[in-house]
């Protein structure tokens, strides 16, 4: 049982930790994208939205063979590590993230844009109130992000190495179980992490419906 | 500006969690899957943290993976199954010390409706040729692992190689593990070679059972292997060779042999006698 919610709670922080590194850096991404014009704005929204269906095993290949001892940043002592996984993670969940608050933010300038700049704002002081206007959006992205790197397998087997109380997660764990031919342990922490990602969702949509409300004659 | 925050903030997260993995003494054992489903490396790797404090973190892979991880330099010392395999990391000047530690066997399992009819017998060779006659389902892991490799030594000693097995339509390559590769045995009827420790602590049988053991040619040896420093400057081979000498103590002899599940013993310690 407390191997049980060990295994739980890394899953949980990782993914977390995972989704709260990409929300910092897609949240200001996503908006600028929509906010100031560039050469090349095009093809990044492309490119990005390209990733949005990542292959988890790949970047977990490409992750590994940069973490590896023999690799680049085989320095930093990470592979097989918590830590990981989170960079592992937080690559898939980016292009998600950011890919949606771009969605979000286009329609929000398009509508509002005008009236902010005329107000006096530049662009950059429009980007929080870009932001605070999506507020909703915001959720629905980052829940996104969290459902996408909570429930994936390949990536972190690869960088966690599936190790028993140091990286193994509710998926490799299902992995492991099943080719032990637990079936009904896997199945059953299975139903967890399903119970998990709903409750999850369930919550931060109701904080989220409040948010609508509370906001809902500035939009 | 606001970006460095973020590296920052990115930092701080990796630092943190790093921390619990950093500051206390631990060191990577890429092993076989074998040892460690079968819950052996989970019975003893306690006794050795708690005499030296240090953490034994175990990546379970096929023989070839793991020592594949070593030869990239990603584990710190390594506990395989594959003779010829481990020669050739031998001679590749990966390895300074390799010992066995324990042994046990490997079993042909297959559906106890025996189309083959080898139920019983002795000479995995012959039965091999009789599954292959036959033209019965059999499962092949395909992954490179100890188990997978003694298996395309028996079908070389059957007179087909692996080139030859691979076009016929029942034989089954599934690229995995040993779990893997019985849960498809038992769903698809077919024959497979497994260790005995897999098996035993294997719980999705179905209709499988043993159907060939106790060949000489099916005998099964672990070996820890210490790496070079010369090629693995990074590692932690201090704490590794400490894990090593461990294991062929008499006290983790001692633990591996008293090591049951449903009342079997999984492995038999060698360290004195190597078979």
């Amino acid at each position: 049982m407390s191997d049980f919610l060990e295994i739980v709670g890394l899953s949980i922080s990782v993914s977390l930790a995972a989704t709260a590194v990409a929300g910092a850096v897609s949240l200001p991404i996503g908006a600028a994208l929509a906010i100031f014009p560039f050469v090349g704005q095009r093809l990044i929204v492309v490119l990005i939205n390209a990733f949005f269906g990542l292959p988890p095993v790949v970047v977990g290949l490409v992750l590994y063979l940069a973490l590896s001892r023999s690799g680049p940043l085989g320095f930093l002592e990470l592979l097989f590590t918590p830590a990981a996984m989170v960079i592992a993670q937080t690559i898939l969940a980016v292009p998600i993230i950011t890919a949606l608050v771009h969605r979000a933010s286009e329609r929000a300038w398009a509508r509002y844009g005008d009236e902010l700049i005329t107000d006096g704002a530049t662009r950059l002081q429009a980007l929080p109130q870009i932001l605070m206007i999506i507020r909703a959006d915001l959720v629905t992205g980052v829940l996104a992000g969290f459902g996408r790197t909570v429930s994936e397998v390949g990536a972190v087997i690869l960088v966690g190495g599936n190790i028993r109380g140091l990286t193994r997660t509710m998926t490799t764990t299902i992995a492991l179980q099943t080719s032990q031919g637990d079936l009904s342990l896997a199945l059953a922490l299975g139903a967890v992490l399903v119970g998990i990602s709903i409750s999850i969702s369930a919550t931060v949509f109701a904080l989220a419906g409040q948010a609508r409300t509370a906001g809902s004659d500035e939009v | 500006m606001i970006a460095f925050r973020y590296v920052l903030v990115l930092v701080a997260t990796l630092a943190v969690l790093n921390a619990s993995a950093g500051t206390e003494r631990s060191i990577v054992l890429a092993s076989t899957t074998s040892v460690e489903a079968s819950g052996l490396l989970a019975n003893i790797l306690p006794q050795f943290t708690a005499k030296t404090g240090i953490t034994v973190n175990v990546i379970a892979q096929g023989t070839g993976k793991a020592l594949d991880t070593a030869r990239r330099g990603d584990a710190d010392v390594v506990l395989v199954h594959d003779p010829e395999a481990e020669r050739e990391f031998v001679d590749e000047g990966y390895s300074s010390t390799l010992r066995q530690i324990a042994w046990n066997d490997f079993i042909i399992v297959g559906p106890s409706s025996d189309p083959a009819h080898i139920l019983g017998g002795k000479d995995s060779v012959t039965a091999l040729k009789a599954i292959a006659s036959a033209r019965v389902p059999f499962v092949s892991r395909g992954d490179r692992s100890g188990t997978n490799t003694a298996e395309l030594r028996l079908w070389r000693a059957a007179g087909r190689t692996s080139e030859a097995l691979n076009p016929e339509k029942w034989y089954h390559d599934i690229g995995g593990g040993m779990g893997q590769a019985l849960n498809a045995a038992s769903a698809m009827s077919a024959y497979t070679l497994t260790d005995r420790a897999t098996w035993l602590s294997f719980n999705n049988k179905g209709s499988l059972i043993i159907i060939i053991e106790g060949d000489s040619r099916l005998i099964n040896r672990y070996d820890a292997i210490e790496l070079n420093p010369r090629k693995h400057g990074a590692a932690r081979l201090d704490a590794a060779k400490i894990f090593a000498d461990w294991l062929v103590s008499p006290e983790a002899q001692r633990a591996i042999g008293a090591y049951q599940v449903n009342g079997q013993q999984l492995f038999n310690p060698s360290a004195a006698s190597p078979k």
